[in-house]
């Protein structure tokens, strides 16, 4: 369009700066923070210009706080949500979407509420099950067992907690992703399902030969989404995981990065900032990588 | 919306089905049940099982003036972030929405924040915050004690909501940016036809057509506000000083976790439960009257 | 009556070029139509007379003014858009009245104008209906009410009809050529259906590949295409194409089937002897006769009044004019008889038209 409006075009450019800098601001006081030497970052306030012990204070967090390990573990935990929500909610969205039962709409219902209650507010009992995932059974056998005695069976216990079992599986039992291969199913053609039941596939085979290709966008977008909200999730593990000596996740050891300020000592902000780059820098880098994904994923699991 | 062609093996259409059930079951329905049923009962001192009690614990919560306090805080919280939040992203989308140059960067650098994990945030903010280092530190020069979030609550407060509207920001401009794309350009180039400028398009024809967006965002950040603080607050301030900061969830993790009283935060968690459908009920009431422009 | 020129006005997206250098006079009062198939660059043009797209390079002058540099509003257009681009948010009175309400006139003269407008357009009675409440016919008036209301000096229009059911196209037509009978505004009309430009047009603008191919009026466009492009393009069916050899010495043209069409000796056009495209119309080519050239007929398409037959006539399909009521069956030799006086010549390369036999070049 032919605009003379350079007044509005400098305002412009002047409030996306601003944005610009108050949305970078944070991310890059970690970096020079974690790029200066002790007597330094304490400084009040702090040098803006970056130091020269990036690389030492990184290792020292990684060591300090046993990275390795620790990055592992979220790797595994974000993978293991990624996948598990991929291939449950394909699963489930087929089957309500392409049979038709008398308990459809309730099982459509039945997984469509579990969108309201975030993890975060039955953080208790959802504890109480991870620390016996069979309790719910046992439950509903000793009510059973209450009207009908013969029935009473003693089930084993199967302990979730410092499990990554127990990470991952509460995780992964949202609806966020049946909704987005639902909303997809609906809008594949009915003629490609007539067409392949013509060329004499059946369910099986026409779920892995032709939705399956067809959604590989929506599992990227979902997939990309799951990792990122995985790996920050931070609430769930550090209940789920009693023994963190042993077992953590990478946001989880962020809450013991900040030493000092109980000993009376100024804390090492240096590799406290270290370890809050190395812990968010690989969400960002999946998000930067697979932006399109993510930003995709994230409007179509919202609306 | 329904299929007209279905498959017929209901046997793989229960085998589909199941392990959702199964862990939507597991870990969504019977926790939630359980919540109810120890939010109605108290378990007693020297063991046996749970005795109905009926209200008493909710009359309990609703008597201890530390849950109100941590119930205005929330809705103080909610409240300030929202609006911080979606209006400071309005602003950049509608602006980086003009596509000026390197209007592609801005778009691409600004939802960042967003991947960046709640409890790296909170420790972003902290050191940033942080009186004796930091940056906010540095007015401690011109007075001493005079920025201190680990004494002064409203100061604590502050630098949560700080910290949660900054990463909202990033979510927000995706979606407001999304809807801002999603206005037909002829319709903004009709009303530059019609004489209308910068600024008058974007206030009475872009901000009008993304009202459903505003409302959409305005219930996705209260709730979240409400629910997914936890981490920014626990590797920030913990709740202090002294409970400034000592949100809902924040408030039934002490009590379930720390003071072990299952009955009380089951008790809270099912209120907060009560209120977040709620919310999402009314969001629900939006979308459906979303105008279908066509 | 504002007079339109764009002096070897150009316009790139990036490296893609879309109109590489064109001139092109508008007069005053004229409506002038736009046509070419979607991707010529002719919706560009107009939006380039709007100031909705920046020139590349050359000269925009309206109304002898260059006008470059103006904003869309200061040009003095009102643009009537594909879909119309109604503003959802608002009702049919805030519609229409919307650019008198940014130029700041006062509430009652902006009413009344906007009452006087939508009786115009047939709107008194939908004033506060909102555009999803309408139909496709009655959004086209509010379009077109929008833009009546600030008495444009030039009015444009992107293809109004495209989204309009067959009927209600024909009728918006006859509307739209009314309003401008009315009005006399000088009108710019983009549009890739040939009837509509032959039915609204004082003149056409030929478009291909952001060239200008021909401008004239509908019947210079149909009676003399400037090149193959504009003779295959206008008119239902388009003209007959045949690739053949010219004998300057015979004064025959030898199809490519060896077949010969024979020019009548005293208007044999002044051509060298050499490959070329002849171009005939169904309406000129008529079936029957024992002498003539020899087809075989595909199917017959039924048109109520008359019959054309497709044919296959050289190794390339030709339309032809039935005359007789019952056409032979599919697979049937037949012959053709050229008017051969109403026959086109174009350069086997360029496309150009070189002239007819007869008739001036």
């Amino acid at each position: 369009m032919v605009e003379r409006t350079p007044l509005i075009n400098l305002l412009t450019h002047a409030v996306l700066l601003l944005g610009l800098v108050i949305l970078m601001a944070p991310l890059a006081l970690v970096v020079i923070a974690a790029s200066h030497d002790f007597k330094t970052v304490n400084l009040s306030p702090m040098p803006l210009i970056p130091g020269g012990h990036l690389w030492e204070n990184l290792r020292a967090a990684w060591v300090g706080n046993n990275f390795g390990q620790v990055m592992f573990t979220s790797l595994v935990v974000a993978f293991g949500v990624a996948a598990g929500k991929i291939i449950l909610s394909a699963m489930s969205a087929f089957s309500i979407v392409y049979f038709r039962y008398r308990l459809r709409m309730v099982f459509f219902w039945i997984i469509f509420i579990t969108l309201m209650l975030p993890l975060e507010v039955r953080i208790v009992p959802t504890y109480a099950v991870a620390a016996n995932a069979l309790s719910p059974y046992q439950g509903l056998i000793d009510a059973l067992a209450s009207l009908v005695p013969a029935i009473s069976i003693k089930l084993p216990e199967w302990n979730l907690l410092n499990t990554y079992q127990g990470l991952i599986l509460p995780l992964v039992a949202t609806a966020t992703g049946t909704f987005l291969y639902r909303q997809f199913f609906l809008t594949v053609p009915e003629e490609l399902t007539e067409a392949a039941r013509m060329d004499g596939a059946g369910a099986l085979r026409f779920f892995w030969d032709v939705l399956l290709p067809l959604s590989k966008t929506n599992m990227a977008a979902l997939g990309v989404i799951m990792f990122v909200w995985a790996w920050n999730q931070y609430l769930w593990p550090i209940l789920v995981v009693t023994d963190q000596n042993h077992f953590s996740t990478a946001t989880m050891q962020l809450s013991k990065a900040v030493p000092g300020l109980a000993f009376g000592e100024p804390p090492v902000w240096n590799t406290a900032m270290a370890a809050t780059l190395i812990v968010m820098v690989p969400p960002l880098i999946v998000v930067i990588l697979a932006q399109r994904w993510f930003v995709r994923g994230l409007i179509s699991t919202e609306k | 919306m329904e299929k007209r062609v279905t498959f017929n093996n209901l046997w793989i259409a229960a085998a589909f089905i199941a392990p959702q059930l199964f862990l939507v079951f597991t870990f969504f329905y019977w926790p939630t049940g359980q919540a109810l049923y120890w939010s109605l009962t108290l378990e007693p001192p020297f063991g046996g099982g749970n005795q109905f009690v009926g209200l008493q614990n909710f009359k309990a919560v609703f008597a201890d003036p530390h849950y109100w306090d941590s119930v205005i805080r929330s809705v103080i919280f909610a409240i300030t972030v929202t609006l911080l939040s979606v209006g400071f992203a309005a602003v950049l989308a509608l602006f980086a929405d003009r596509n000026l140059r390197g209007h592609q960067l801005y778009k691409f650098l600004y939802f960042l924040p967003y991947a960046v994990p709640a409890a790296a945030v909170g420790l972003a903010f902290r050191f940033t915050f942080t009186p004796e280092a930091g940056f906010l530190g540095a007015l401690n020069h011109l007075h001493p004690g005079l920025w201190d979030p680990t004494r002064n609550g409203w100061q604590a407060l502050l630098q949560i909501i700080l910290g949660q509207s900054w990463k909202m920001a990033g979510y927000n401009f995706i979606f407001l940016l999304a809807a801002l794309q999603s206005v037909p350009r002829p319709v903004i180039e009709a009303a530059a036809m019609d004489g209308a400028g910068v600024l008058r398009r974007m206030r009475e024809i872009q901000l009008p057509l993304i009202t459903p967006t505003f409302f959409f965002l305005f219930v996705i950040n209260i709730t979240d506000s409400f629910v997914d603080s936890f981490g920014m607050i626990d590797v920030t301030t913990k709740g202090g000083p002294s409970r400034a900061t000592e949100l809902m969830v924040y408030k039934i993790y002490l009590d379930g976790f720390e003071s072990k009283d299952y009955s009380l935060a089951a008790a809270q968690s099912i209120i907060l439960m009560l209120l977040i459908v709620v919310m999402t009920v009314l969001q629900f009431r939006f979308v459906e009257r979303r105008v279908h422009y066509s | 009556m504002t007079q339109i020129s764009l002096n070897g006005l150009s316009k790139s997206f990036g490296k893609n070029t879309v109109i590489p250098g064109l001139d092109l006079d508008v007069q005053g009062g004229e409506f002038l139509v736009l046509l070419g198939p979607s991707g010529c660059g002719k919706s560009t043009l107009l939006r380039l007379i709007a100031g909705l797209e920046t020139a590349s390079g050359g000269d925009i002058m309206i109304g002898g003014a260059r006008a470059n540099q103006l904003e869309p509003r200061e040009r003095g257009c009102a643009m009537v858009f594909q879909n119309y681009a109604l503003y959802p948010h608002m009702n049919v009175r805030q519609n229409i009245g919307y650019a008198l309400k940014v130029a700041g006139v006062p509430r009652a003269e902006r009413e009344a104008r906007v009452a006087e407008v939508a009786k115009s357009v047939g709107l008194g009675e939908l004033l506060e209906r909102k555009p999803a409440e309408l139909s496709g016919g009655q959004r086209q008036r509010v379009a077109m009410g929008r833009a009546m209301i600030r008495n444009p000096k030039i009015f444009l229009y992107d293809e109004p009809l495209s989204n309009l059911d067959a009927r209600l196209r024909v009728a918006m037509r006859i509307e739209i050529r009314k309003l401008h009978q009315k009005l006399g505004t000088t009108t710019l009309f983009v549009t890739h259906d040939q009837v509509e430009a032959m039915t609204l047009a004082d003149r056409i603008v030929v478009m291909n590949k952001g060239v200008i191919e021909q401008v004239g009026t509908p019947a210079e466009i149909y009676s003399n295409p400037a090149s193959t492009y504009v003779a295959s393009f206008v008119g239902t069916p388009g003209m007959n194409l045949l690739n053949g050899d010219f004998d300057a010495g015979a004064a025959t043209i030898r199809l490519k089937d060896g077949q010969v069409i024979a020019l009548p000796k005293d208007a044999s056009p002044p051509l060298p002897s050499g490959p070329l495209v002849c171009g005939i119309r169904a309406e000129d080519l008529a079936t029957g006769g024992a002498k003539g050239l020899n087809a075989t007929l595909q199917f017959t398409e039924e048109l109520g009044a008359s019959r054309l037959v497709h044919t296959l006539l050289a190794g390339e399909t030709v339309i032809a004019q039935h005359a007789g009521t019952q056409p032979p069956a599919a697979g049937a030799a037949i012959t053709l008889q050229a008017d051969v006086r109403k026959l086109h010549l174009f350069d086997a390369v360029s496309g150009r038209n070189l002239g007819h036999p007869g008739g001036n070049a």
